[in-house]
């Protein structure tokens, strides 16, 4: 955050919660991205992801208790796919923060935390049919939208639809 | 023309073609299966309810398959949906009929380049007769396809293939231009 600059209540909240995050995870997460619009860190030691992920739903201070939106992207240019996590403490603490985390590209896996908030469960497995990362120790990690012998996840950016279907043609 | 305008005799006495009365019959009481796909199925209720009024036609949705006699087919049909469309239609009883309603149903509509889960028109999977252009169609063009329906059904007869009848309803076919032309020129500015 630069100096002198107002920086809005909501904005402080979720800075004043990241710093509870960041004194007891340190490195595993980097910075605090505090723009207007949503603040988020990333998790860069993935494998740590459950642990902090407990942390911020039964800490006194965070109750973050509501996983509003689970978010596949692709990074093409990195070599990664990754998933943005919207958090909230409704009617707790009213402040919330992003999350974003990122794996290898081809066969990369995230652990999931199913168990954590049971949003994540089919919100996984979306991300999972789309952009192809899997979830370690999600209960049931298979496509949610498409065909189960669907091939291909089709949000990733050199996606190629197939030709048939059961025979059926699939592109115009 | 249909049957009831024909002159009746005073004896109550009704002379005409076992055809006629066949199609008559089957025309009058065509029976949807009650599914819809997408938003195109809200103006097919919307077609069924009070306003628009389809039972006035003997138009009555049927909960299966195994009664209906017309499929309306309404709606997004998605490559996961597109095996279950192709199951219901083998489970409805001959003689059937198809309307494609909507763009989707029609040619994959608005997800045509970029709708991986669409199927790019609904006659890749069933035979379709009548085809109901709109995104969605209004409860008008519903009631102008299944009147297109009928016309259709007007046109078979025993022994005679349901290509030689759509091949027969294409050549009865009106000009919609002219149509268009003569109404307007009708209407008073």
């Amino acid at each position: 955050m630069e100096e002198g600059k107002v920086v809005s209540q909501s904005v402080q909240d979720s800075a004043a919660a990241y710093s509870i995050i960041h004194e007891r995870f340190g490195a595993a997460v980097s910075a605090l991205d505090a723009n207007e619009t949503m603040p988020f860190f990333e998790v860069v030691d993935t494998d740590r992801w459950v642990e902090i992920a407990l942390f911020m739903r039964d800490h006194a201070k965070l109750k973050f208790n509501y996983m509003a939106c689970l978010t596949g992207v692709d990074y093409p240019a990195e070599e990664k796919v990754g998933i943005i996590c919207n958090f909230e403490s409704l009617a707790q603490l009213n402040h919330k923060l992003a999350i974003k985390l990122k794996c290898a590209r081809k066969g990369g896996s995230i652990p999931s935390v199913a168990c954590v908030w049971h949003t994540a469960n089919w919100h996984e497995r979306e991300a999972y049919d789309l952009f192809g990362m899997t979830f370690t120790g999600h209960p049931e990690m298979k496509r949610i939208l498409c065909p189960d012998d669907w091939e291909g996840h089709p949000l990733l950016k050199d996606y190629k639809v197939q030709e048939k279907y059961h025979g059926i043609k699939v592109p115009y | 023309m249909g049957l009831l305008d024909a002159g009746i005799t005073r004896h109550n006495v009704l002379v005409t073609s076992v055809d006629n009365v066949l199609n008559w019959a089957r025309l009058s009481s065509l029976w949807p299966m009650g599914f819809g796909l997408a938003c195109c199925a809200i103006e097919m209720m919307a077609t069924n309810a009070s306003n628009y009024d389809l039972e006035r036609f003997g138009i009555f949705p049927r909960s299966s398959p195994r009664q209906s006699d017309l499929m309306i087919v309404a709606g997004t049909v998605t490559m996961k949906m597109a095996e279950r469309v192709v199951r219901l239609y083998e489970q409805m009883p001959e003689p059937r009929y198809v309307l494609s309603m909507g763009s989707c149903s029609n040619c994959g509509g608005p997800y045509w380049e970029h709708g991986y889960h669409v199927l790019k028109g609904v006659d890749r999977v069933i035979p379709v007769d009548v085809y109901v252009p709109g995104c969605p169609p209004r409860p008008e063009a519903l009631i102008g396809g299944l009147m297109k329906v009928q016309e259709l059904i007007r046109m078979e007869q025993i022994g005679i293939s349901r290509a030689d009848a759509l091949r027969k309803l294409a050549e009865k076919a009106l000009d919609p231009q002219f149509i268009v032309e003569r109404e307007r020129k009708a209407a008073r500015a």
